[in-house]
């Protein structure tokens, strides 16, 4: 088990690294000091209870906030002292798939996963239609779906839709805001499956935060555990079950029992 | 053996500390509102000049505002000047001064109340709209999504909106001031049987161009505030579907309020 502060595996060069990140709400410390780093191609789930730091950790990894102190380096560069236009360019390397997909409701299916690509390419309409299809096809997604609106959609296809916007430019860096939240076992698996395709298919560093321990287990290469607006646990799968600290163990306890 | 004295439980602040309290909150939140409208009406204008310059969303919104409002300002527009019509009528009847019915509601509806109810008319119609779906934008993590596509959503949802209201009620203000015009003569020259000569030249007489154009000129003003107030209210929702409809139900009385007070503020520089 290595220490949360040099969590980076020996391999892999860093697509992320996170150093010594705090951010303060109003008198609320939300995360006090985070180091962690995510190396290029592999899939890191933050795990960790509900009000722990994981969505604002994210955020800061996106630039959606700044923090007060500390740096986020992405690619090799540190996107805190950024300003609105280069934070653009480091965003283009990213794709977000959000809790409840945040598709835009007034676009249908094809619109939205279109989107990236009639904002940020040249590209003619014979050459989106193809791209947003081979996404569509990848996450499994039938043409009749294309002219459908997100409102008309269940919550699996939604978030199947929200990966095929997120992963449409080639992104190097998909991160997934609880990807499983409020869906069935068998969605559930579908979603870690899609997870897992977007990493094989398209070789795209994952983050995912999420507080479910099944999903975590069968998708992630590395787990770091935050509580408490601190990383206290980091490493493999395997080297998390053997984890001491007692908050971990907590947590890992209501899914693989005391022993 | 020790004993413990209870420790003295916390004063209550009385009635005037609470009023004096809440008067001074309320005033934190106006200045700390009226501040965040002015750096976004600030950072739209900014956005407004670069490019991409966003000429689809633009049109959809001068449609939405403008053209989606034509009826309601039509109709509004043309009861207000038959009803204008009708009160003064009974008025310049005491002192034989029918004549001047005409250029009264022509004088009142391009410099005052064209404009106001065509600002009232887009706040409810387009306002309330552009409060709720950028409220539910926010909530709903859309917005979000526009900033890590990295699509700035100052630029892509708030000026089309802004420029739409900007543009939009100076010439809604215009079609209330021809509808109202219309009204008036029917009432008084169908109605009242006034000459139409004397409607038509005596108007011409009373009226400037500076009056039409005070009234455009407020028209703006009234439009550039009602469409920053309902975005910023949208724009910084927050609290799910009751969070949405407390900024709608902010916007208007806001909106509203802030019509009536810049009007004031107009007529005293325009006086």
């Amino acid at each position: 088990m290595s220490p949360p502060a040099s969590n980076a595996p020996a391999s892999g060069t860093p697509m992320i690294q996170v150093v010594d990140l705090h951010k303060t709400f109003g008198d609320h410390k939300v995360l006090t000091g985070i180091n962690l780093t995510v190396p290029a191609g592999s899939t890191c789930v933050i795990l960790g209870g509900s009000g722990s730091g994981k969505t604002v950790l994210m955020k800061h990894m996106i630039g959606l906030l700044k923090p007060d102190r500390g740096q986020v380096i992405i690619d090799g560069e540190d996107i805190v002292p950024m300003g609105v236009e280069s934070l653009q360019k480091v965003r283009n390397k990213f794709g977000m798939v959000f809790q409840a997909a945040a598709l835009f409701d007034s676009m249908t299916v094809f619109e939205n996963v279109a989107f990236p690509l009639r904002e940020h390419t040249k590209d003619p309409e014979d050459v989106i239609r193809q791209k947003v299809r081979a996404r569509l096809d990848l996450m499994g997604l039938k043409r009749d779906v294309e002219d459908r609106f997100p409102a008309d959609l269940s919550g699996g296809m939604r978030k199947r839709v929200g990966l095929a916007r997120a992963i449409v430019m080639d992104p190097k860096v998909v991160l997934y805001d609880e990807p499983t939240t409020g869906l069935d076992p068998i969605t559930t698996d579908y979603v870690d499956e899609m997870i897992l395709a977007a990493q094989k298919e398209l070789g795209v560093t994952s983050v995912v935060i999420s507080h479910d321990i099944s999903s975590a287990f069968n998708v992630a290469d590395q787990i770091a555990f935050l509580s408490k607006g601190v990383i206290v646990a980091s490493g493999s799968p395997e080297q998390l079950r053997e984890a001491d600290h007692p908050a971990v163990k907590v947590f890992l306890e209501t899914w693989f029992g005391k022993n | 053996m020790t004993t413990q004295t209870p420790s003295k439980p916390a004063r209550e602040p009385g009635p005037f500390t609470q009023a004096v309290t809440r008067f001074g909150q309320g005033l934190i939140d106006i200045v700390s509102t009226l501040g965040g409208i002015i750096t976004m009406g600030l950072d739209v204008f900014r956005w407004s000049v670069r490019r991409p310059f966003r000429l689809v969303n633009l049109f959809a919104q001068l449609d939405f505002v403008g053209v989606g409002s034509i009826f309601i300002v039509s109709l509004t527009g043309t009861f207000t000047g038959m009803v204008f019509a009708l009160q003064t009528s009974t008025a310049f009847q005491l002192f034989d001064a029918e004549s001047l019915v005409g250029p009264t509601v022509a004088l009142t509806l391009t410099r005052e109340l064209a404009a106001v109810f065509s600002a009232l008319m887009v706040t409810m119609r387009a306002g309330s709209a552009m409060c709720t779906e950028l409220g539910t934008m926010r909530v709903t993590e859309q917005v979000d999504a526009l900033e890590t596509m990295a699509v700035n959503p100052v630029q892509y949802l708030l000026v089309p909106r802004v420029l739409a209201g900007l543009f939009m009620v100076p010439a809604l203000t215009m079609l209330f001031n021809t509808m109202g015009m219309g009204g008036a003569y029917v009432v008084a020259v169908g109605g009242l049987g006034i000459s139409p000569g004397t409607f038509l030249s005596r108007t011409q007489q009373w009226l400037a161009p500076e009056d039409i154009f005070q009234g455009l000129l407020k028209g703006a003003v009234f439009g550039l505030s009602v469409s920053l107030i309902c975005c910023f209210k949208g724009f910084n929702a927050s609290g799910g579907a009751k969070g949405v409809g407390q900024a709608t139900t902010e916007a208007m009385v806001a909106s509203a309020l802030s019509i009536f007070i810049l009007d004031f503020i107009l007529g005293i520089l325009f006086f």
